[in-house]
């Protein structure tokens, strides 16, 4: 019975069928079947004919093997018309069905009655599939007749191999309570498609995929069915993975969703702002610590993103480690070898185009930023940004000076990264001889160490061999001694030579400074500009890396306060004064006034100290003139009393 | 081709050792421990001169019937040994240093990881691919 609108076409190809005149007595279900199928293998504008690659695929997708499809093809008359017109097309279709059922592959064969040709491996519209659930528009949920029919016979095939795979679903460990829900979700699919009706199972996804968020996904007819039994059976075990011929997009377990991929870019920012640097291994360590996996697996997964072995993780090494940990935490077993859609170059070059891909775990990731994980996660957040800095005290408040302050943040992350990596070095000294890979990092990390050291301890240059006293570049101390009159001894000295003041005189000008503003945090920019002002003629006659120094400062005024505070002399009843008063913490106006009386005594403070180290400077030179004068005078008494 | 390759602390305790299964391991196991002393008295002999300019391959620690013992230390102290069999004459001086070299990456990867406490076992599935590589392989 031919009927529909194909029924010319097939009344047509019986007739040009080229085989012996045939008619082919499709019935109606066959009837919308195949010209479904053929419709699908060809773009609607040229109905002619199907495309011959999607034809072929389709055939592939029978699962019957190369050479009868070969057989196939010719008995139907596609070679010998050279393409896969509608004739041809309905006849290779009921030449499937008879082989599938057994039938040779005859012309004679398909006179008889015969179920529909399966394509158990069929892919939607021969594009990639896209793969769960979420990824689909419920809006698109139409289902004609046909697919659900086709979802029948897949469930056919697959139904017996679902009922076998759900057992093994139990023994499968189930980790504690956060991702529980994840396993559950697994658990619900693969027992509920296995064992529930048709339509039930088609509920229940589609009011799963209605309560995802929506994306816009293409949606094509037949993907959902598929999509079904593809969740199904990737949720079950991997191997079934081995009935799609390649591995697709959907089918890839360790594949990371774009969901997937900016939850663990907002975890990485949670641990670290700056997205083109690394996490250190003691945060990352505690992070996925909090995932309570156990810690050999942890290991491994480590072992297995940190693709340079460096000890750090950048933002790709890091969404791998994370995907890992999820796979683990749903019960797949970790590769031995990292997945190629896990690499970071590959993940690198996938974050600048987005993919539309989903797989099992898009089911999950709907959770994922909701509840559970981030509700483990989320712990980890504030614990995280705590602990980061918790390592390097001192700079952390350093951080918090510099909320406001000049210097900005970039150099300070960047410090207790380096801080970080300088400790992870001195726990693998061994790798500075050998190792063959850049290390760049820890090596920068030194430098910086030995930087900072100079910077602290300022060697004291050679004394000068002036005997004269005349200098000319210490007019600034002349102004001081004009304008302060609380230096009475002004009048005192003609300006001695600019020798380096030794490194007690520069705290306790320091001290002061620090002391000031450590309790004062929020006024940390205008002191720093307050008090550089009054260095800067310290700085004046002193070495260079006096300069570098003061650069410094800003960045970690913290990691000073605890080196200085050690050296606090207390020299000079001046300095503690100065530590009583700012540590009052009374009025505005009183501040501004103890500030402005600080500063003065600070100037007074640095004027006085730089004095006398002068001075000493000139005791000793007065020292040597007289030894020399002695030894002098040794030689020549000989002779005098002789 | 290694018979018996092991990975000893600083404080002489073993952090991994594997051997070719045969008969009787524990004889490789014997061998190492006291292949230590050599190799304590290696160290010193050259503790004379700076630590830096310490090579890290011992070379041979002593041969005995068998087999011959090699061995290596790293800047922290930390000791590789390798039992090779004797009848293997093909195994040269640069094959055995290689071989060492390749350990000591290893070793240093493990090192970076930061859920491996240094001090505990060695328990990672590179490190040991990368052992059962360098070990001969019994028919």
């Amino acid at each position: 019975m031919e009927q529909g609108p194909a029924g010319g076409a097939g009344g047509g190809a019986a007739s040009s069928g080229g085989s012996g005149g045939v008619l082919l007595a499709l019935s109606e279900s066959e009837q919308q079947r195949y010209s479904e199928l053929f419709s699908r293998c060809c773009p609607p504008p040229e109905a002619a004919a199907a495309g011959g690659s999607s034809v072929g695929e389709l055939f592939r997708a029978s699962q019957l093997p190369p050479d009868t499809l070969h057989q196939i093809t010719e008995v139907c008359g596609a070679k010998r018309v050279g393409y896969f017109g509608p004739a041809q097309f309905y006849l290779a279709l009921k030449l499937i069905a008879a082989a599938q059922s057994g039938f040779p592959v005859r012309i004679e064969s398909i006179k008889n009655e015969l179920p529909l040709p399966r394509f158990p491996a069929l892919k939607a519209d021969g594009e990639a599939w896209y793969g769960t659930p979420a990824e689909l528009h419920p809006g698109k949920f139409q289902l004609p007749q046909a697919a659900l029919e086709k979802n029948s016979y897949k469930r056919a095939d697959e139904g017996d191999k679902q009922e076998a795979k759900s057992p093994p679903l139990s023994p499968i460990c189930s980790p504690p309570a956060s991702p529980s829900t994840y396993q559950r979700m697994a658990l619900t699919y693969g027992y509920g498609k296995s064992r529930s009706g048709l339509e039930q199972q088609h509920g229940a996804p589609y009011e799963v995929r209605h309560s995802a968020h929506q994306q816009d996904g293409p949606g094509s007819y037949g993907a959902k069915p598929a999509l079904a039994c593809s969740t199904l059976s990737r949720s079950l075990s991997v191997e079934q993975e081995q009935q799609d011929s390649s591995s697709h997009y959907s089918d890839d377990p360790w594949r990371i969703t774009e969901e997937q991929r900016d939850y663990y870019v907002n975890q990485f920012k949670s641990l670290q702002p700056d997205l083109s640097s690394f996490i250190s291994g003691s945060v990352a360590k505690n992070f996925f610590t909090k995932s309570k996996l156990p810690i050999p697996e942890l290991s491994h997964i480590w072992e297995l993103s940190d693709v340079d072995c460096d000890g750090a993780l950048t933002l790709p090494e890091f969404c791998a480690a994370f995907h890992l940990v999820v796979a683990r935490k749903n019960g797949y077993q970790l590769p031995e070898r990292l997945p190629e859609t896990l690499l970071p170059e590959y993940l690198q070059a996938a974050s600048l185009k987005p993919i539309h891909d989903c797989t099992l775990f898009d089911s999950y990731s709907e959770a994922l930023p909701g509840a559970q994980q981030s509700r483990d996660f989320s712990r980890a957040e504030k614990p995280s940004a705590e602990e980061a800095p918790a390592s390097p005290a001192l700079l952390q408040d350093g951080k918090k000076d510099d909320k406001q302050a000049l210097q900005g943040s970039a150099a300070l992350k960047t410090i207790p990264k380096e801080f970080q990596h300088l400790t992870m070095k001195t726990a693998a000294q061994e790798s500075s001889a050998l190792r063959a890979r850049p290390r760049s990092r820890s090596y920068s990390s030194t430098s910086l160490e030995d930087a900072m050291k100079k910077g602290e301890e300022p060697p004291t240059p050679p004394p000068r061999p002036q005997k004269s006293h005349s200098r000319a570049s210490s007019l600034d101390l002349n102004k001081i001694f004009q304008q302060n009159t609380q230096a009475a001894r002004s009048g005192w000295l003609p300006p001695p030579p600019p020798a380096l003041p030794p490194r007690p005189s520069v705290s306790q000008t320091e001290q002061p400074s620090e002391v000031e503003l450590h309790p004062q945090l929020s006024r940390a920019p205008a002191q720093a500009e307050e008090s550089s002002p009054a260095k800067k003629e310290v700085v004046l006659a002193q070495p260079p890396s006096k300069p570098a120094r003061r650069k410094l400062r800003p960045e970690a005024q913290g990691l000073e306060t605890p080196e200085l505070s050690p050296t606090i002399s207390g020299t000079s009843a001046l300095p503690a004064a100065k530590a009583h008063l700012p540590a009052q913490k009374q009025a505005s106006k009183q501040k501004r006034a103890i500030q402005t009386a600080i500063r003065k005594n600070k100037e007074a403070n640095a004027v006085l100290a730089r004095l006398n180290s002068e001075l000493q400077q000139q005791l000793k030179e007065v020292h040597k003139e007289r030894i020399a004068l002695e030894t002098q005078l040794e030689q020549l008494r000989p002779v005098t009393v002789l | 081709m290694a018979v018996c390759i092991a990975v000893i602390a600083k404080e002489n305790y073993p952090l991994y050792i594997r051997s070719v299964p045969t008969e009787n391991e524990l004889k490789f196991h014997y061998t190492v421990h006291t292949s230590l002393d050599v190799v304590d008295e290696k160290i010193s002999a050259m503790g004379k001169a700076l630590v830096d300019q310490r090579e890290l391959y011992l070379g041979l620690l002593y041969p005995t019937e068998d087999y011959k013992v090699y061995g290596y230390v790293t800047n922290s102290k930390v000791k590789f040994v390798m039992v090779v069999d004797s009848s293997n004459t093909a195994l040269r001086d640069n094959e055995i240093r290689s071989m060492f070299r390749k350990l000591h990456n290893s070793y240093t990867d493990i090192m970076c990881n930061p859920f491996y406490n240094p001090g505990d076992r060695i328990q990672s599935r590179a490190f040991d691919s990368m052992v059962n590589s360098m070990m001969m392989q019994v028919c």
